[in-house]
């Protein structure tokens, strides 16, 4: 494995590189096409750059572990925003997940909703692209539209683009609690509903989800000081009695678990089987989880949903043409070389795209393939 | 301002360029007439004027397909305009250039208030977004100072903010999906209702490329749901430093306030002088907004006053009612036109990182005196986004040019303590050649391969973003081509 300790090493590995080269952040996600070449870590760049907390800024080398980030953060009172995902149980992997790799996969969790995802919260990357040149764009301040905006372009870009060095982040105050209002028994359908008034309320929804099977729940949570928390969970709760039976979850720490459930599906982590994430138009959320003839869990108000189907199911085929995308978050590698690991774009989107990578990347030696 | 030499043979090919669009498109939709051309000669940035060889006005996605493909056989450049309020210069034509207008495109395609979200086409002014979708108490969040005028295919263009992207981000975070016609004319969906990309985030990059990737013809936003109610305080000063502090100690102390307004001494004095708002007279002003139900505005404000009050303040007003809240509001958002009552001014945008405002602030009123022209700040503080309003005399000669250079220098300042030149106007032409202090030429160069990929003729919307030194072999590549 190279393991570059510097900026400058990792760019001579990539200028010198006679072959593919698979990047590599903590390796918790293994997630798209198998990749050929020899693994090019990331871990060596590691450390706080410049942590601003009255600023709300965050810059940190890509290869920093995310609980370290989490944790500097913390120290402060802070957080990111868009609640970064841990694949961990779900892959059954093990190591440490890098925040670059949040960045490179573009991972969010259930506060996507209403704080956006990762691409949302980078504010700043540093990359080496595929000739070995260092690039950097954006910076360190939350408001910059000076030149394009190619943080974005690296945001879920899976290392094909660039190897990530440098990431700087606009991060959020951490709330002092936070409550879940529960509602119980709702079909798919009325829950999906209820998110839709639940969101459309003055009460700052920060997750909708809904898990059904035999004793379906949606939650709803809230996030803010203690009495304005308080205030909103118990207005909601009154807002969402017409839907079915709602209590209010007020532990905040039992708050905390129930949403990092959703965050990280831990309902499908010790299940067999083929997983897929599938983000539609919310309201198009039951048909389409119908659609996958699987167990499905919904976030994002019903816009994301996480099936899980009989290992091999090659279920664009079975979902037909819809409006949105579906990726193969966990199968075999036998598979994930069989099917599509991601939405295949329609042909002038994908030419596009192909021609980004070959301007990026034009010998292909970064993750070949990994994005399909 | 340099800008390239107009092509002599687009030029001596006008009247054919003219019959092919006036073929394509209704009559009344193409202007060609020299004075009619007049009006669309220069945007806000009046001190640059150039007026273009002709002037499209599509009504329909298909019709600037129309355009797009004719200007693309013909290797015409396309400048795209929205409603022509860029303060950079981000919609100045060269005299070889045919505008793509969108001032017909109005239409709402779709209200969905179950996905939160709004369709309309981009010619579509910001504030009537909020107009379409209010009476059911949602809005759009991004609220640039022009947003009764500026359309959303500009905001598009230039990733446009406003007073209360603090809390509501601006337009890329508030951009669901769009509908592009490239220059070749062809016209693609990216995005949609649903949310994140399937493959590379196309919308993340079009959304700031000031026009020159593509013209968005459609788009999808995102609306929310208005919060129960918002309340202002005013707090005043005898230092920026410590207004600057206790901004950084609001943030710090976990309270998101959606918006935090600052304004200096000779900001303060003009607004008073104009709108008479009843603003104290002190170094520094800070306008602090705060959403939520009536007793959840009183606690953040509680907290918000009792950190202000460890700094001292000269003035501590809390809004008791509506017609105190729109007034503390009034000076701030007369500042402009205030500025304007004195003197010509040059407003600037660059971000700094919030912990350096004093220093910056120290140094742009050492530069003023340097340069013997007087400065006003406005500021939207929580995010370190600074508006100087450099006050010069158009009539005088070398005044602009003066202006200029003090306007560059700042902008370079606020680049050397870790900000950028542009945090929501763009760079157009105005900061085009100031790219070099940010970006190194690597830098530049990953961005225009960008723009190789979409717009491989370099014709849309040319001269804007990059020095034309760092363009010029990819613009006479694909002339030569």
């Amino acid at each position: 494995m190279l393991s570059p300790a510097t900026e400058t090493e990792l760019s001579e590995i990539v200028a010198g590189a006679a072959g593919p080269l698979r990047v590599v952040g903590g390796g918790t996600r293994p997630v798209g096409r198998p990749v050929p070449g020899e693994a090019l870590s990331v871990a060596g760049l590691s450390g706080v750059v410049l942590h601003d907390p009255g600023a709300l800024t965050l810059v940190v080398q890509a290869g920093t572990r995310l609980d370290e980030v989490e944790a500097v953060l913390a120290s402060e009172g802070q957080r990111l925003p868009f609640e970064p995902m841990d694949h961990r149980a779900l892959l059954g992997t093990g190591g440490e997940p890098t925040i670059g790799g949040v960045v490179a996969a573009n991972v969010s969790g259930p506060r996507r909703i209403q704080a956006g995802a990762a691409r949302d919260s980078l504010i700043g990357v540093r990359f080496v692209d595929g000739r070995g040149t260092v690039v950097k764009n954006g910076g360190r301040v939350m408001k910059n539209v000076t030149g394009y905006d190619l943080v974005k372009l690296l945001a879920g870009s899976w290392g094909t683009l660039g190897v990530l060095t440098e990431v700087a982040f606009k991060v959020l105050p951490t709330p002092e609690t936070a409550a879940c209002v529960r509602i119980a028994g709702l079909s798919d359908y009325q829950a999906v509903e209820a998110m839709a008034t639940a969101l459309g309320s003055p009460f700052e929804v920060t997750g909708a989800a809904h898990v059904p099977g035999a004793a379906p729940v949606t939650l709803l949570r809230i996030e803010g000081f203690a009495a304005s928390v308080a205030y909103r969970a118990g207005r909601l709760a009154e807002v969402m009695a017409p839907f079915g039976s709602v209590s209010v979850q007020e532990d905040a720490g039992a708050v905390a678990e129930e949403w990092r459930r959703i965050r990280d599906v831990t309902a499908f982590a010790e299940r067999s089987g083929d997983v897929w994430r599938i983000s539609v138009k919310p309201s198009d959320g039951p048909d389409i989880a119908k659609r996958t003839g699987g167990d499905v869990v919904y976030d994002w108000g019903g816009g994301l949903i996480w099936a899980l189907v009989p290992e091999g199911t090659d279920l664009r085929a079975k979902l037909g043409p819809f409006a949105g995308h579906a990726t193969l978050i966990r199968a075999s590698e036998e598979t994930r070389a069989r099917i599509a690991p991601f939405q295949p774009e329609a042909a002038p989107i994908a030419a596009l795209s192909a021609g980004l990578r070959a301007q990026f990347d034009p010998r292909g030696i970064l993750n070949p393939g990994l994005m399909g | 301002m340099e800008m390239p030499e107009p092509d002599a043979a687009i030029l001596s090919r006008k009247s054919k360029i003219v019959d092919r669009l006036r073929a394509a498109l209704p009559a009344a939709a193409v202007i060609h007439d020299e004075a009619e051309l007049r009006a669309y000669e220069c945007d806000a940035l009046t001190a640059y004027r150039c007026p273009p060889l002709a002037v499209t006005l599509p009504a329909s996605t298909e019709e600037v397909a129309a355009v797009l493909r004719i200007c693309h056989a013909e290797g015409v450049p396309v400048v795209p305009r929205g409603s022509g309020t860029s303060l950079a210069g981000g919609a100045l034509p060269t005299a070889d250039s045919v505008i793509l207008g969108v001032s017909r495109l109005t239409r709402v395609l779709e209200v969905d208030y179950d996905n939160r979200l709004i369709r309309v086409q981009t010619g579509r002014t910001n504030l009537s977004v909020t107009g379409a979708v209010e009476q059911e108490d949602f809005f759009y969040a991004p609220d640039p100072s022009s947003q009764l005028a500026c359309a959303i295919a500009g905001n598009i263009a230039m990733n446009s903010g406003g007073a209360h992207c603090l809390k509501y981000g601006v337009t890329t975070n508030n951009l669901l999906g769009v509908t592009m016609v490239t220059m070749a004319g062809e016209v693609m969906e990216i995005g949609g209702a649903h949310l994140d990309a399937a493959g590379y985030d196309l919308l993340g990059v079009i959304c700031g490329s000031e026009g020159q990737l593509g013209v968005v013809t459609e788009a999808t936003l995102r609306i929310l749901r208005k919060p129960e109610g918002a309340r202002p305080v005013l707090m005043g000063f005898d230092a920026n430093e410590v207004a600057g502090a206790c901004v950084s100690d609001i943030i710090k102390a976990g309270v998101l306030p959606v918006a935090i307004e600052f304004m200096d001494r000779p900001c303060i004095e003009a607004c008073e002088a104009f709108a008479k708002a009843g603003y104290p007279m002190c170094e520094a002003l800070l306008i602090v907004e705060v959403e939520g139900s009536p007793a959840e505005i009183d606690a953040q404000l509680g907290l918000i006053t009792q950190i202000a009050r460890r700094h001292n303040p000269v003035e501590l007003r809390e809004a008791q009612s509506e017609d105190e809240a729109r007034r503390i509001w009034l000076g701030r958002k007369s500042a402009f036109g205030a500025m304007g009552q004195i003197n010509d001014y040059m407003c600037l945008d660059g971000t700094i990182p919030v912990s350096e405002l004093p220093y910056v602030l120290k140094r742009i009123g050492e530069m003023s005196k340097e340069y013997g022209l007087g400065v006003a700040n406005v500021f939207h503080a929580g995010d370190g986004n600074m508006h100087p309003l450099i006050l010069f005399d158009a009539n005088k000669p070398g005044d602009l040019e003066l202006c200029e250079a003090f306007g560059a220098d700042i902008l370079k300042l606020c680049v050397e303590v870790g900000g950028c030149l542009t945090g929501e106007h763009g760079v157009g032409i105005e900061k085009r050649d100031l790219m070099t202090t940010q970006f190194a030429p690597e830098d530049l160069e990953a961005q225009m391969r960008v723009k190789d990929v979409f717009d491989p003729a370099w014709l849309l919307n040319p001269a804007k973003v990059f020095p034309l030194a760092a363009s010029r072999a990819r613009r006479e590549r694909a002339f030569a081509a």
